[in-house]
């Protein structure tokens, strides 16, 4: 921002020259420009598609108007209040559990004396993260299907064999529980890279004064990484709403939309499937918005209380 | 920093070992299934040992046709998705790390701003089929081109090639097209190692834009298939083959296409893991 107000002032053959001095980087610059145009900025603009009768055959340019009809019908839907729920809900838990879960791993690996078998299980517990959804998705289906792994398991203790996928009480479980699974040790990384960070003078000086291990992690190690906790966790928010679609996608059916569906996927379905565009597009607006505004409003709580921000 | 042995390694190292079991019993669970005979899987009886080890299911497997062609479709895009992923991305990293490009702020602003503020599935997908892009190999490699994440890490490296190097490259007569491929690239070989393999595991796992762009059956790549047999069961190809053993070998054609969709990655992974982790680090540096 520093050199737009500087420029402001030194007047316009100044910028001239600048920017000719810069013609090779725009030169660079245009295709990435022409790419964040046609594909990020074209669409957002091409979301005024929710305000038409949207027709594929005549296209954005030919369809008519039809003003606010569909968030009208997003609204009144019967489908709005079950998707909105879904959405913050699935995110809410997968904040309460999924966020936390590389904290304390990060800190536990921390803890541990042998630095071979730390690496060791670092190296272990990173795979899953390479695995596609596909593969997570097919894993669950085949494993929690009414014969798979899981029951096998039931069977042995005794227990009656339970088909977990369609019953819809069990589907947040599975949805964070294999998130967890994927994600805790690829996501422990960047808080390992920040304990690293921490001055062992802290450490040297905490056990003179004779401080246990816990009191030392309570008042060196945590607060050594509340920076990159804050900067983690807005970027959580920032990305809530989007995050996990393909797997409810791959993952959810019939009797557990109840609360499996979200705005995504229900976005997908009646867009995508159904063909009703404008609808679609409405929806999709309405998720865009609200998590904007969800990420605008992290990065000025953030802001006010410890200084970490994004932009 | 030595403080005597409590009851708390104890409990942090059972933790531990439980972790890596949790961790790998899933894929080890797969990797005995695909090589058991498809009865005692069935029967339950292959939990901790192969049973009755054969190699039939990847014999099923390989022989699919639809199964082999969507391995050289995704091989394809993964080689061409990757490599257009990287010049754009480095075309638009290079310039924002430059003190001196005009306007950096704003196309920065311009860049960034996308990553908060998403566009929309539908409009999206009326640009890629306007764009006459629907069942062809570029609705794949070419609107997901660039993820605005590793545009930050790469310029943030970019950033920190000291000045003075530029510098003497202009005084030596190098205009910005050979500082980059000269200078700055050849100093950049971590970031860009660590890019190519984030880019190439993104686009053999991808999913999501074959399924909504492409109805071609011919231009299917590997996940599109994998979901196909492993989620919805769906053998059509292999039934005329396989006949009567159908039911019994299942399970084991279902974890031996598994197998063979993540066994790539699983091969190189110990060899590249120290780029893969460089760059979850360098996210904590941040733009």
């Amino acid at each position: 921002m520093a050199s737009s107000s500087k420029s402001a002032v030194s007047g316009w053959s100044e910028a001239r020259r600048k920017i000719k001095k810069s013609k090779a980087l725009y030169a660079m610059f245009a295709f990435p420009l022409v790419y964040f145009l046609i594909f990020h900025y074209a669409p957002m603009v091409g979301n005024l598609m929710a305000f038409q009768d949207y027709s594929i055959i005549k296209g954005f340019f030919g369809s008519p108007w039809a003003g606010t009809k569909y968030f009208e019908q997003f609204l009144n839907d019967s489908y709005f209040w079950q998707v909105v729920r879904n959405t913050v809900l699935l995110n809410l838990y997968s904040l309460i559990f999924f966020f936390p879960a590389p904290i304390v791993f990060a800190l536990l690996l921390n803890e541990l004396r042998l630095q071979l078998f730390k690496r060791f299980v670092q190296s272990i517990t990173y795979i899953p993260h390479f695995l596609s959804t596909v593969v997570v998705a097919g894993m669950l289906v085949n494993f929690l299907s009414s014969d798979g792994l899981i029951n096998q398991f039931r069977g042995m203790l005794g227990a009656d064999s339970i088909t977990f996928l369609s019953m819809p009480e069990w589907f947040r479980t599975i949805f964070i529980g294999s998130d967890i699974w994927q994600g805790l040790g690829w996501g422990s990384i960047i808080y390992l890279a920040a304990l690293t960070g921490i001055d062992p003078t802290l450490y040297e000086a905490a056990t003179i004064d004779g401080a246990s291990r816990w009191r030392k992690m309570r008042h060196i190690t945590i607060p050594g990484i509340m920076t990159v906790i804050m900067v983690m966790l807005l970027l959580n928010l920032g990305h809530m709403l989007s995050v996990g679609f393909e797997k409810i996608l791959l993952l959810y059916s019939g009797p557990t939309y109840e609360t499996a569906d979200v705005i995504q996927t229900y976005v997908y379905r009646r867009g995508l499937i159904d063909s009703d565009f404008s609808f679609a597009a409405a929806v999709g607006i309405f998720q865009s918005v609200l998590s904007f505004v969800l990420v605008i409003s992290a990065n000025q709580l953030s802001k006010k209380f410890n200084g970490a921000r994004l932009f | 920093m030595t403080t005597k042995k409590t009851w708390f390694d104890g409990v942090n190292l059972v933790l531990m070992l439980l972790l890596i079991v949790i961790t790998l019993y899933p894929l080890y669970y797969m990797g005995i299934v695909s090589i058991s005979s498809g009865g005692a899987v069935s029967r339950g009886e292959v939990l901790w040992l192969p049973k009755g080890i054969n190699l039939q299911a990847y014999k099923y497997v390989f022989d699919d046709p639809a199964v082999l062609r969507s391995y050289g479709n995704t091989i394809l895009y993964t080689a061409l998705g990757t490599l257009i992923s990287l010049v754009l991305t480095t075309l638009c990293a290079y310039p924002l790390s430059r003190n001196h490009f005009y306007g950096r702020a704003i196309f920065s602003l311009f860049v960034i701003f996308t990553m908060f503020f998403d566009g929309g599935l539908i409009p999206r997908f009326m640009v890629v089929h306007g764009l006459g892009m629907v069942d062809t190999i570029w609705a794949l490699v070419i609107p997901t081109a660039i993820s605005v994440f590793n545009m930050i890490l790469m310029r943030t490296f970019f950033e920190q090639i000291p000045e003075a190097l530029h510098e003497s490259a202009t005084v030596d007569g190098a205009g910005e097209y050979r500082t980059l491929l000269q200078i700055v690239l050849p100093l950049s070989m971590p970031v860009m190692a660590t890019m190519f393999l984030f880019y190439a595991v993104g686009q053999w796992n991808s999913f999501f834009p074959a399924l909504i762009y492409l109805n071609e059956k011919e231009l299917y790549p590997l996940q599109i298939i994998l979901r196909n047999i492993v989620i919805q069961g769906d053998m059509a190809s292999q039934t005329t083959q396989m006949g009567a053993d159908m039911a019994t070998m299942s399970a084991t054609i279902k974890y031996a296409v598994v197998y063979v969709a993540i066994l790539p990655v699983l091969c190189i992974y110990p060899f590249v893991q120290k780029y893969f982790v460089q760059g979850a680090m360098l996210g904590s540096v941040k733009g």
